[in-house]
């Protein structure tokens, strides 16, 4: 995955760390944060508060859109005593996790903390996250059913 | 520097839906709002309390040239589409009050489409003195409003005269505020 913000993705960098702080353990990142920073002082500017997302899917590649289904989802927005504004929207109705996504974003575009704090918070909910990916799709793999061999078979 | 909104966002837009409300129903009579509000300059607490309210992303806005300072505010917590043409917007927010007759006055066919002008003004309750007469008002009200342009009490009358159709005004000054509904007579004393 690519880390740094080239100019054709200016975002690119900010970006990955969003997406992996809204899959992140709400107990798992608050134990990093202990270990590794001193979280600073926020005002809350909106939220945390929950709410529902239309999900869209689209049948195959080429179909047209429809609607999948809602979800819930948590979204905190926070302000640091630095000036730095964080977001994060997550899955799920767990308020305490957005609230915390949010400030550790706001945490991440601070220039001071933004290599150390991606080095030891971020890479290393990255890399659970990674093979927890890897074991599912590792059983799934598992039960896999070669249609290809059985049609190979009958020939 | 973003700020916060309503610490309490349900509890706060309504007790502000109320106040607007009471306001609209009893022309002349000053309600308090958004009291607990820091909004950004140049608004007022009671102006970022109505527009906290009233605004989603089902009403495009037009702010004049001194509100579009809060453009970021008003977008982040409003979430409204911010249009650049007035005949084209659901609320006007303005601290100038803009020509009542380029607003959207609505159709006779529904007249609820019509816009609302949130006007900040200098204050409620000292000033120029208007005699109000409608609906709502057994008998006439005064209201006091200090900032409002020499020619309103005219340009109010354009606008009343349309009725069923024409524009809303909430005026807001500080954390009170008062409002002229379209089907209000509004003469200056």
């Amino acid at each position: 995955m690519r880390d740094d913000a080239g100019p054709e993705e200016p975002h690119a960098a900010r970006r990955r760390w969003m997406a992996v702080l809204a899959r992140a353990d709400a107990s798992e990142l608050a134990a990093l944060l202990d270990r590794h920073t001193v979280m600073p002082r926020y005002a809350r500017l909106r939220g945390p508060e929950a709410g529902l997302v239309m999900v869209r899917g689209r049948t195959g590649g080429g179909g047209g859109p429809f609607n999948l289904g809602e979800m819930t989802v948590t979204r905190c927005s926070v302000r640091t005593e630095s000036g730095q504004i964080g977001h994060a929207y997550i899955a799920g109705r767990d308020a305490r996790r957005a609230e915390l996504a949010a400030v550790v974003d706001a945490m991440l575009q601070d220039p001071a903390q933004t290599f150390e704090l991606r080095a030891k918070v971020i890479e290393p909910l990255a890399d659970v996250q990674r093979a927890q990916r890897a074991e599912v799709a590792a059983k799934a793999a598992a039960t896999k059913v070669q249609f290809f061999a059985m049609r190979n078979m009958r020939a | 520097m973003l700020q916060p909104g309503f610490a309490d966002p349900v509890a706060g837009a309504q007790a502000c839906f109320r106040a607007v409300l009471d306001a609209m129903a009893r022309p002349g009579q000053i309600r308090a709002a958004g009291a607990d509000l820091s909004p950004p300059e140049p608004l007022a607490p009671a102006t970022a309390a109505v527009l906290l309210t009233l605004l989603d992303y089902d009403t495009p806005v037009w702010l004049d040239s001194a509100t579009a300072a809060a453009r970021e505010w008003i977008a982040f917590h409003c979430g409204a589409p911010i249009v650049s043409d007035i005949a084209a917007c659901g609320f006007a927010v303005a601290l100038a009050c803009p020509g009542l007759s380029t607003m959207p006055a609505g159709s006779h066919e529904s007249p609820e489409s019509a816009a609302t002008l949130v006007l900040q003004v200098k204050a409620l309750g000292c000033g120029r003195q208007f005699r109000l007469q409608g609906p709502g008002l057994r008998v006439p009200a005064t209201l006091a409003v200090a900032g409002l342009p020499t020619d309103f009490a005219g340009a109010w009358q354009d606008n009343h005269a349309l009725f069923p159709r024409g524009i809303d005004i909430v005026l807001c000054a500080g954390t009170s505020l008062a409002a002229l509904p379209r089907g209000v007579a509004v003469q200056e004393v």
